[in-house]
């Protein structure tokens, strides 16, 4: 590739993350009442994307091979376990990752 | 009270949360320049990109496109595709992403993953301003992203520390914000299809093709149980 490829290259890996966070607002302007259907997305979505965050956290983690994910579920029983006990973010999200690369490097 | 004090006040309740990121990122941005340093590039590129597309796995793919042949119709689709889940944050965001002047344009151009949900689950405390929090949260990410990205592209492979399952703070970070979404509703229907339709998918077409298919299968069952879901959050008002 030459220099202005890549550059256009660049330019439009940009330009289609720029249209993926900006067409919502476009498609639903501020001046017209947002159709219900989409505000009822807005409110359930949410719960149901941080749930696919999560999955996709752990996309590469293989069950039938290396650590088996034990590692992944021990840690993240660790967070969980934290924030149920003490409610404070930093800390589970410390916890559980010092817990997994103890575990990474010690253990598996 | 004056711009500098409303900011100053915000970008305190802002840093504390974006902790997390900051590990994170600086470590993700890292792995991502050095990345692009062993393929051959400049530190610049890393630099530049970090800034213009700020959003990490697709920044990624990035460096496989600019090591392949020319096509920039497959570029543009291909980032559509990944990013596809930032329709989703977009229509959650459309009443906060709003009314905070040009601050907004700003604030929907750095919606990432990490700032999205930060921004969305967090309780700005009485008194700071929305619109300035929001703000700096996104801009804090946006650094350690560039930060990270550019010592990773100047310093490459020359760094060597044992940082492995560092990369873990994200998910930590996304299970507490699912916990903290789960402790604010009633009804978890939302966030089981989040999950299981997830895995079904995430069995059915593999790690990297996954995310659409997800998608597609969570506005579907959700557009299904539309009238028992809306029934209930009526019913609660």
């Amino acid at each position: 590739m030459t220099f202005t490829q890549q550059m256009i290259t660049i330019g439009m890996v940009t330009l289609g993350t720029i249209l993926t966070r900006f067409v919502p607002f476009l498609v639903f302007p501020a001046g017209k009442p947002t159709p219900q259907y989409i505000q009822y997305l807005g409110k359930v979505l949410p719960a149901a994307v941080f749930g696919l965050l999560v999955v996709y956290c752990l996309k590469n983690v293989s069950l039938f091979a290396g650590s088996h994910g034990i590692p992944e579920l021990i840690s993240i029983a660790v967070v969980v376990g934290l924030h149920l006990w003490k409610r404070q973010m930093l800390l589970s999200i410390a916890g559980g990752t010092v817990c997994y690369m103890l575990l990474v490097q010690l253990v598996f | 009270m004056s711009t500098r004090v409303e900011m100053k006040s915000a970008l305190k309740a802002a840093f504390p949360h974006t902790i997390p990121i900051f590990a994170g990122f600086w470590f993700l941005g890292m792995t991502y320049g050095i990345y692009m340093n062993v393929s051959g590039f400049s530190f610049w590129y890393p630099m530049l990109m970090s800034l213009t597309i700020f959003a990490g796995s697709v920044e990624f793919v990035a460096v496989n496109l600019l090591l392949g042949a020319f096509n920039p119709l497959q570029a543009l689709a291909m980032t559509l595709m990944i990013n596809a889940r930032h329709l989703f944050y977009g229509i959650s965001m459309l009443d906060k992403y709003r009314g905070n002047g040009l601050k907004d344009i700003y604030l929907i151009f750095g919606m990432c993953d990490e700032s999205f949900s930060i921004n969305y689950t967090a309780d700005i405390p009485e008194g700071v301003d929305r619109g300035w929090f929001m703000f700096f949260v996104t801009l804090l990410n946006h650094f350690y992203w560039f930060f990270g990205a550019t010592l990773g592209g100047i310093f490459g492979s020359l760094i060597h520390f044992n940082t492995e399952g560092l990369d873990f703070v994200m998910t930590a970070m996304f299970v507490v914000i699912f916990m903290e979404q789960w402790m604010k509703e009633k009804n978890h229907t939302s966030a089981f299809v989040g999950i299981g339709i997830s895995l079904l998918c995430l069995i059915a077409f593999g790690s990297d093709n996954f995310i659409i298919p997800a998608m597609i299968g969570i506005l579907g069952v959700l557009t299904f149980f539309r009238k028992p879901l809306q029934a209930e959050k009526r019913g609660r008002l």
